[in-house]
């Protein structure tokens, strides 16, 4: 009897069980505060919209914008322009990321190069690439090739700077181990350059990747007959607003999609870190 | 015997636009194979500067050494760097093969050599983890593996554990000891340390403060294999003991003035 008492009162596993489980429930409580905050706003629009506290005709409420992109799915319009859009992204994505790491390392690992080219970028970095898109068309003509280079041009510029920041941001006392321990020049360049300079390259990477999503919208509301800006742009024009909240939506979507497969490639390619 | 280590009138000037500053003058010394020689001196006074001049990590002013080689394939020497001198990207076994896979040696052999070392610092069970995973003694140990595992003629040390709390610096001092007997390297080592210094070495060099130079040597003939016990009863290790403290006083207070 007294035994059981003892046990019921003052079972320290008892005691940190239900610490545990308070814990779980604090942890429970802010991931559903995550996910309420996009669902709350997506509910007070539908409201709003639907009590015409809001103009219908500008916010149509979401309910009918999946509608919309259901119907828009359906037609297969949709996919063509998601299709194409995507196509522009990743070719000019990786025009501009591989010469961008190439050229950025070479700056970073020699001097000399680092110096001849840096005029040229720091002159060339603050002009927005859309401003340049004129001069684009001329060289490249209208179709595919002049938007992939719009965004290989915009997304090359984060690249190649932080890419030379991280080669020379390494720390000096890896440079002696590798040269004490006798790497030559290409052993130097893929055990100490590349993976040292890695992390801060991927930061720029990251921003590439937001950068090209903005550019791409932009090139295709300027000149385009086809893509997620386009679409977006022509259906404004249109008032068709519907389709036009379908393409705002896609947009955040790859976006957020786009960041979280960066930051997935970052913690499998950073292992170290 | 012909010395291991041989060095002529080294002198390295640092040259800048207002100032020069000499941080060796005149170094000469011999040193024989398979001796243990500590360095001790005042901070600043170029010690790190000769280790770094004998890795080849920087152009001595004027003078000249050499590092007798005894087989072909051996790379000259080593360096165990200050901590901090582990790879963060490499995992541990990627650390200890560093300067073998430099070296293009055959998988087989990187792989028992790397293996035999891991073994010898008790690391096996970390082979494959990266160095953020690693307490400060293991990953001196890691960089004390990576150099033994690259069998050169001869080791520089440079201050490998300053940055340990004692008894890790112990535990260490002794397992490098361990290897040492073993592979019987000649080892030049820079310390801060006094005790540290009697307790590894067959000889204890003092330095100057600026200009670096080598003013006294005490041979420790202390027999091996020794501990730290050994060392602090031992009255003439007492005597070199206050004998090295007060030169380094000297030294201090006149790079003071």
């Amino acid at each position: 009897m007294k035994d059981g008492l003892r046990e019921s009162m003052t079972d320290p596993l008892q005691m940190e069980k239900q610490e545990w489980k308070k814990r779980q429930m604090q942890h429970r409580l802010k991931q559903i505060l995550t996910i309420s905050s996009p669902i709350f706003i997506v509910l007070l629009w539908e409201f709003l919209s639907r009590t015409g506290l809001i103009d219908a005709r500008f916010f149509p409420p979401p309910t009918e914008i999946i509608g919309t992109f259901w119907a828009m799915g359906m037609s297969g319009e949709l996919f063509h322009h998601v299709g194409i859009s995507l196509f522009r992204i990743f070719a000019g994505f990786l025009l501009g990321v591989i010469p961008a790491i190439v050229i950025g390392l070479l700056m970073g690992l020699y001097g000399p190069i680092r110096h001849f080219l840096s005029p040229l970028i720091m002159a060339l970095m603050p002009i927005p690439t859309l401003a340049l898109l004129p001069i684009i068309i001329i060289l490249f003509g209208v179709g595919e090739v002049s938007k992939v280079v719009t965004i290989a041009g915009s997304v090359f510029f984060p690249v190649v700077i932080n890419t030379v920041a991280g080669v020379v941001n390494i720390d000096r006392i890896y440079l002696d181990v590798a040269k004490n321990y006798g790497a030559d020049s290409k052993q130097f360049f893929f055990k100490i350059a590349l993976p040292g300079s890695l992390p801060v390259m991927l930061e720029g990477i990251q921003m590439g990747q937001a950068i090209a999503l903005l550019t791409i919208v932009a090139a295709e509301m300027m000149g385009a007959n086809s893509g997620i800006g386009y679409l977006i742009w022509t259906s404004y024009k249109a008032f068709l607003l519907k389709e036009m909240f379908v393409g705002l939506v896609l947009i955040s979507f790859f976006g957020y999609l786009f960041s979280i497969i960066l930051r997935g490639l970052q913690a499998k390619l950073l292992p170290w870190r | 015997m012909e010395a291991k280590i041989s060095i002529k009138d080294l002198t390295k000037v640092f040259y800048k636009k207002e100032s020069r500053v000499t941080a060796l003058e005149g170094i000469s010394l011999d040193i024989a194979d398979g001796e243990f020689v500590c360095l001790v001196g005042p901070s600043g006074c170029g010690k790190t500067t000769l280790l770094r001049i004998l890795a080849e990590l920087e152009k001595p002013s004027g003078g000249t050494f050499t590092i007798a080689k005894s087989k072909k394939e051996r790379p000259l020497q080593s360096m165990v760097f200050q901590e901090r001198g582990v790879i963060p990207w490499l995992t541990v076994e990627g650390n200890v093969s560093f300067g073998l896979k430099m070296r293009h040696l055959p998988a087989d052999v990187i792989k028992e050599r790397t293996a035999y070392y891991l073994n010898k610092v008790g690391l096996e069970k970390f082979a494959k983890l990266y160095p953020k995973e690693l307490s400060g003694g293991m990953k001196q140990r890691v960089s004390i593996a990576r150099a033994f595992a690259n069998d050169p003629e001869i080791l520089l040390m440079d201050e490998p554990f300053a940055a340990l709390d004692e008894q890790n610096k112990f535990i260490l001092q002794e397992e490098l000891l361990n290897i040492w007997s073993e592979t019987k390297k000649t080892v030049l080592f820079i310390t801060h340390s006094i005790d540290e210094a009697l307790l590894l070495s067959d000889r204890i060099l003092l330095m100057s403060s600026q200009p670096g130079t080598i003013i006294d040597e005490k041979r420790i003939d202390l027999p091996r294999p020794r501990n730290m016990e050994q060392v602090r009863a031992d009255p003439l290790m007492a005597e070199h003991f206050v004998e090295i403290w007060n030169h380094l006083q000297d030294e201090v207070q006149r790079s003071r003035k």
